[in-house]
């Protein structure tokens, strides 16, 4: 049982180190966005599960489940870093008129289309 | 120890059985016929697991999956064809890969990896050619069906040095492929009846962005949506010389369109006596085009965008499925009142329905709760939950004999 407990601790430790660096990381890369748009908080645990999900379906519908393309272009990083990051968050907000891709403010606030953006330029799955 | 004794003596007859085969080869089949049940495969259906990258075989008479085969790739946007003996299936995938199945050992008979993106394929009438449409590089390619082995590549080059997404390609009579371009905006007709002289005859200006198309199921007409603007462009393959019509121009002018969330699928329109029900693209509607005329006869009213719209065998009922965010539900029309007789709810994705080869059953998958789900037809009763990764496409063997599926 104690064997069990310390298994417990030593995980909560790593857990907690693992998210305060996730904090730190996280301040970094918004302070690195500072200058584009304001901050944007990161969704909770549960929607951030629930955004990527939809990323992978509904978008990969499209674009593939790999982001490699399909109907619509591939969302690689490396061909979106070459796009400005509010340029996507249009694309995505207001979707684009004259090609299938639609608007996706129904399903998405602000915050939640800049960590989408984010996730995207980054190549996080 | 009384508990091991115990298991050892059950263990027994099948070891007695097992020893009766190694020691008379000479009155015992082969091993592959002994582990092998024998059986049709006209009862038998693939089911894709787009996650996975895998394929489920499932039986519909008993309702339950035979074996799940791994190692096919990306399987976004899979579809399936049948050999015409209804044992092997050709799974295309996204990532440019062909499998053939084989429904009966339950194994990957050949896998080739034959462009670098493709969505969807169609076998020839006779069952010796593979087509398949690829997004990159964009055109059609065919294969000899035993040995996968390139017959023919048709690259869509539209305009000089611009190759186009080709989508809707189907088989037609007359060892025939239809396909359509998405960027270019053109049919082609592909006539592959000798296999060292494959013709190809283009249709061009047919409108903007066709997206999907479907074969009517003699096999006469040839019908694309077109996303790009109003109204549908349709061959009629009793004569290819009279160029591509259009038709519906007039359906939506003015009206504002809702995004579209999923592209509706135009495969297996439900036709139904002299009415085909189909789904109209941006708009909470099933559209009734009256088939000697070829002009709108009603909207119905539904509870989304529909995605697929597909009939039952006996042509009773339409069922229809939805794009985000209604895609967990699914409606059934009466194809005489045209009113909503059904409404089920299976949960959250719907992506897909396929009725057995009469109608009794339809299956459905449900891809976020990682189930199929087996419905009776008449009394919209669920007869049986089965799990599955993040089911979507689901193709039953009968469609082996279906032109233009």
């Amino acid at each position: 049982m104690s064997g069990l407990h310390l298994f417990d601790s030593t995980t909560a430790f790593f857990v907690n180190r693992l998210a305060s660096m996730k904090i730190i990381f996280g301040v970094l890369i918004s302070l690195l966005f500072l200058s584009v748009f304001a901050y944007a908080d990161a969704p909770e645990d549960t929607r951030q599960k629930e955004i990527q999900h939809l990323i992978r379906h509904d978008c990969g519908s499209c674009h593939g489940l790999t982001r490699k393309g399909g109907l619509g272009p591939d969302l690689l990083p490396e061909r979106l870093q070459t796009i400005a990051a509010d340029a996507l968050f249009a694309t995505i907000k207001f979707g684009r008129p004259g090609t299938p891709m639609p608007p996706w403010q129904d399903f998405f606030t602000d915050d939640e289309i800049h960590w989408i953006v984010e996730q995207l330029q980054e190549g996080r799955e | 120890m009384k508990h091991a004794i115990f298991r050892s003596l059950t263990l027994l007859p099948w070891l007695a059985l097992a020893a009766g085969c190694a020691v008379a080869p000479d009155v015992t089949p082969p091993k592959s016929a002994m582990s092998i049940e024998l059986r049709g495969t006209g009862d038998l259906g693939l089911v894709i697991e787009r996650e996975t990258g895998s394929v489920q075989i499932i039986n519909t008479t008993q309702q339950k999956t035979l074996a799940a085969i791994q190692g096919l790739g990306d399987l976004s946007h899979a579809s399936v064809v049948f050999s015409r003996d209804e044992r092997y299936a050709y799974v295309f995938g996204r990532d440019g890969g062909l499998t053939k199945v084989d429904l009966l050992t339950q194994t990957i008979d050949k896998r080739i990896i034959q462009g670098g993106n493709s969505i969807g394929g169609a076998i020839s009438q006779d069952g010796s050619i593979i087509a398949v449409s690829n997004y990159e590089p964009g055109g059609v390619k065919l294969f000899d069906s035993q040995t996968l082995e390139q017959i023919a590549d048709i690259p869509a080059e539209y305009a000089p040095g611009k190759f186009s997404k080709t989508v809707g390609l189907v088989d037609a009579p007359g060892h025939r492929f239809v396909f359509s371009l998405y960027d270019g905006g053109e049919i082609w007709l592909v006539d592959a009846s000798n296999r060292s002289d494959i013709k190809t005859t283009r249709y061009q200006n047919v409108g903007l962005q066709p997206y999907d198309a479907l074969m009517s199921p003699d096999g006469r007409y040839y019908v694309a949506g077109l996303f790009g603007e109003d109204g549908m462009a349709r061959l009629d393959l009793w004569h290819p010389e009279s160029g591509v019509t259009r038709i519906l121009q007039d359906y939506g002018k003015g009206e504002a369109k809702m995004p579209v969330y999923k592209m509706p699928h135009l495969e297996g329109w439900a036709i139904a006596g002299n009415q085909a029900f189909f789904p109209a693209v941006g708009r909470n509607e099933v559209l009734v085009m009256d088939m000697n005329t070829w002009q709108l006869t009603g909207k119905i009213p539904v509870h989304g965008q529909p995605v697929f719209v597909m009939a039952q065998p006996d042509n009773r009922h339409v069922w229809v499925n939805f794009a985000l965010p209604h895609n967990d539900t699914v409606q059934v029309i009466d194809t005489e009142s045209h009113q909503i007789v059904r409404q089920l709810t299976p949960g959250k994705g719907v992506l897909h329905m396929e009725f057995t080869p009469r109608g009794e059953q339809v299956w459905l998958s449900v891809r976020d709760e990682n189930q199929l789900q087996v419905y009776d037809t008449l009394s919209g009763k669920l007869l049986k939950q089965l799990p599955a990764q993040a089911p979507s496409g689901i193709f039953f063997s009968a469609r082996a004999h279906e032109t233009g599926l």
